[in-house]
């Protein structure tokens, strides 16, 4: 995870290891567990969130098809989760400048990945848990552990965009 | 005069979901294929040949092509010469719930919009007309909403120009920007009512993407990709693969333009019974 400092937007990269699925109302609660100081339901401190919802998964498959959904949605909630210690995000698209700020405060970095392409981002995920929210369906947190899953740098850890230029 | 049983239709609802869900539509195949021999953007061209890649694998693994497999819209029209037997809503909505439960694909409908809640498979929209002839044809397309999200709508004077239009049209895929899956298609509704309008620019979407366009679908599409947002918004020459127009006669005090945006991910299947 320390590399991820020395990362530049515009740059690919396969991630292997854990990352933790959750999208709009999963973050409605995770903002409000740190508000009113409860327990988060997983260790926010040096972890990757995928603003991710699966479809539910096929027989005989690990998991469905798997996407990212827009990023921007999440906005009003993480520079609140950078503050609490989110290292990374997934996504697609572009970010506020509040986020693009926070994330070069917290020295974090978003990440995009192939959009509308869930059926082939599936492959690379290896172990589906789900962890928590569950009455959420398929917003529930998940934790999986994904193998040389790609990423481009959108926003780095010094807040350049790749948006910038385009 | 010809019958047609409501369980012909469920059974029919249910193939036209995993059809639509699992192959990716030839006409929006074909223009994407055009698309990645076209663009010369290294990135841009690597991003659509992840598209293709996708919808193969897609449709080999009987795989969703995207995780939002939509909000389920059914457009059925029903031949005056034909009898349905039976509650005709009640099968399309059996065939929505059994086919996304069949085929594991997502349950992103909520019941109540304010209070939300748990998610389920259904209810679809559905728009009936009542056409001549002795058939009944169902187009079934499920909308994604990250791209949904960035439809607008806008109530323009009479008097506007048609400049004024293509302006509010472009700006519209420009505010969409690189978060609703670009390169897009763009369904437009010009005219009717606000409402009506609306319906239209989402029924722009069922037409065949390949088909010609008419000048002003061709000079709005120019002027799209000249914003240069491409795919996934990392820049290149498409931004949106196709403009489609459909149009109705409107009031003497309006015109109601709607610009409805799908993702690259145009899915949708129709048969005839």
């Amino acid at each position: 995870m320390k590399n991820f400092n020395t990362l530049k937007a515009g740059q690919e990269i396969f991630f292997s290891g854990s990352i933790y699925t959750a999208r709009d109302q999963a973050h409605k609660r995770l903002a409000e567990a740190i508000k009113t100081g409860r327990r988060l339901p997983f260790e926010l401190k040096g972890t990757i969130i995928y603003y991710c919802g699966p479809t539910k998964t096929p027989e005989g498959k690990i998991i469905g098809s798997c996407g990212p959904t827009t990023s921007s949605r999440m906005d009003e909630f993480t520079p609140l989760l950078l503050c609490s210690g989110l290292k990374g995000m997934i996504g697609k698209g572009g970010r506020s400048q509040e986020v693009r700020n926070a994330i070069k405060k917290h020295k974090a970095i978003y990440f995009v990945t192939y959009a509308g392409c869930g059926a082939l981002l599936s492959r690379y995920v290896k172990k589906v848990k789900t962890i928590a929210y569950t009455d959420l369906g398929p917003e529930a947190i998940c934790k999986l552990e994904v193998k040389d899953f790609p990423l481009i740098v959108a926003i780095d850890a010094n807040g350049r965009s790749i948006y910038d230029e385009n | 005069m010809k019958e047609i049983k409501t369980a012909k239709i469920t059974e029919a609802v249910i193939e036209l979901v995993k059809r639509a869900n699992f192959s990716l539509r030839r006409d929006v195949l074909s223009i994407l294929s055009s698309a990645y021999r076209i663009e010369i953007n290294k990135q841009a061209k690597k991003i659509l040949k992840a598209i293709l890649d996708n919808a193969a694998y897609a449709k080999k693994n009987n795989l969703a092509i995207c995780q939002d497999t939509g909000f389920p819209i059914v457009f059925i029209e029903v031949g005056i010469d034909v009898k349905i037997k039976g509650d005709l809503k009640a099968a399309i909505n059996k065939g929505i719930k059994e086919g996304y439960k069949k085929y594991s694909l997502r349950n992103s409908i909520i019941k109540d919009p304010l209070l939300r809640g748990k998610s389920q498979f259904y209810p679809p929209i559905i728009h009936i007309d009542i056409v001549g002839g002795s058939k009944v044809k169902i187009m079934f397309l499920p909308k994604g909403f990250g791209c949904e999200n960035k439809s607008q709508l806008k109530m323009f004077k009479p008097t506007a120009d048609i400049e004024e239009i293509k302006e509010f049209i472009v700006d519209v895929v420009k505010n969409a920007g690189p978060d609703a899956c670009p390169p897009y298609f763009i369904g437009v509704g010009i005219g009717g009512t606000a409402d009506y309008a609306c319906i239209m620019a989402k029924q722009a979407l069922l037409i065949n993407v390949t088909k010609k366009n008419s000048k002003l679908e061709e000079d709005l599409l120019r002027q799209i990709n000249k914003s240069g947002i491409g795919p996934m918004g990392l820049g290149g020459k498409i931004t949106a693969l196709a403009v489609k127009i459909k149009k109705y006669p409107t009031h003497i005090a309006g015109l109601p333009v709607s610009v409805n945006i799908s993702c690259h991910a145009l899915r949708g299947a129709t048969v005839t019974l």
